[in-house]
């Protein structure tokens, strides 16, 4: 081999997300990950709302202000799918913790179960909380 | 650690177009492929092939070879057996990884991009370096392993017994589910990959093996095992049809067996 160290190093490193086509599952991997960074922000505003209301009536106002307005309330409404999705998908890892469900078929079948189960969940949440 | 973009000497510029096909070929197709060239220093480029799908076989292999054999003989790539046994064609086509004698050209649509496996460092053209992946296959010790006196005759399996062994040993070490995980081109360096460990649990599922809890042992490691997320990208792109993900799987729930 004339292969020396140095000429090791400047080998480039061939494309990967540049190229790769992410099947559905390894995309509600990530969303697994995107949604639990998502919940853990998002649980800071739920817990200045909480800390608010334990301050006093008027922060508890500004809290609560905030949280009603629009900017509020899409952040709210992301927190919850968020939720949904997190505790669903949870749910799957749960059960392939059992060596169960891994066929391919049956990773596309759960996916689109949880998908369908956060979109659902998430309106009936939203729908309830109106109501209400 | 992750690093989602390419450092700049790998960025891929653009490269040459050259058109094989004669004026009058009724079917065409244009193949674009990831070019390096270690002597010139330069950084990869993607060269477009335009060829007479009439004059190669219906598989991707096929034009690599009709290219290299009437287009362009600079092109470099592996291949050996031409029927999905040997693993040398392993690459990236359309996007996914695949072996390219098994890839039909009707199978993708549009232009053919052909890339190397992904996230490797590149030997020249489609030629990855693989001697991590094999280093890391090494490490597992992929060989039966016995403590017991070596009987006077076989070491006999029952059929059951066999039949644990389905799905595991079909496996060509051909490493396209290794190099299609993102667990493994963030963490390539101390996770095993998809390839590995399931060569890993093909011996600790081996009855005839007797050292499964040293097995065990050397995969009780955050990263070495643990760095599987179950992505399942594995067993998408695997061209022989076995399943990383549920091997994978069923290490981790011995290791928790064990720890209960």
């Amino acid at each position: 081999m004339t292969d020396t160290p140095a000429a090791k190093r400047q080998r480039p490193l061939s494309p990967h997300l540049q190229v790769y086509r992410l099947p559905l599952p390894a995309l509600t991997s990530i969303a697994h990950r995107i949604t639990g960074v998502g919940l853990t922000v998002g649980t800071l505003l739920l817990v200045w709302w909480l800390a608010a209301a334990a301050a006093g009536p008027e922060a508890y106002a500004t809290a609560s202000g905030f949280i009603a307005s629009p900017i509020g309330l899409v952040l709210m409404f992301g927190w919850t799918a968020a939720l949904w999705y997190h505790l669903l998908n949870g749910l799957r890892h749960l059960i392939w913790d059992g060596a169960r469900m891994l066929t391919l078929g049956q990773s596309y079948y759960s996916a689109k179960l949880v998908i369908g189960g956060a979109i659902l969940a998430t309106l009936v949440t939203w729908v309830a909380a109106f109501a209400a | 650690m992750a690093e989602f973009s390419l450092p700049a000497n790998s960025k891929v510029v653009p490269g040459k177009t050259i058109k094989s096909a004669s004026a009058d070929a009724k079917r065409t197709r244009t193949f674009r492929i990831y070019r390096y060239d270690p002597d010139s220093g330069a950084n990869p480029r993607e060269d477009k092939y335009e060829i007479d799908l009439d004059k190669c076989g219906p598989m991707v292999l096929d034009a690599l070879i009709h290219i290299k054999n009437d287009v362009d003989s600079t092109l470099t790539f592996r291949r050996s057996c031409r029927e999905g046994i040997c693993g040398s064609c392993a690459m990236n086509i359309d996007g996914r990884n695949t072996l390219a004698c098994l890839k039909p050209i009707d199978e993708v649509k549009g232009d053919v991009k052909i890339y190397p496996l992904p996230h490797q460092p590149v030997v020249k053209d489609l030629v990855p370096d693989l001697n991590q992946n094999y280093a890391q296959l090494a490490s597992i010790k992929p060989w039966l392993q016995t403590q017991s006196t070596a009987p006077s005759r076989e070491r006999l399996q029952s059929p059951e017994e066999r039949e644990k062994l389905d799905g595991l040993y079909e496996c060509i070490l051909c490493f396209c589910c290794t190099t299609s995980c993102p667990s493994y081109w963030w963490n390539g360096d101390r996770y095993l990959g998809p390839a590995v460990l399931l060569q890993a649990y093909r011996f600790i599922a081996d009855s005839r093996d007797e050292m499964t809890g040293e097995r065990l042992d050397a995969l009780e490691d955050p990263f070495r095992l643990y760095r599987c997320h179950t992505i399942m990208n594995c067993t998408q792109t695997c061209p022989k049809g076995l399943n990383p993900a549920k091997a994978i799987a069923e290490i981790k729930k011995l290791m928790a067996a064990r720890a209960a």
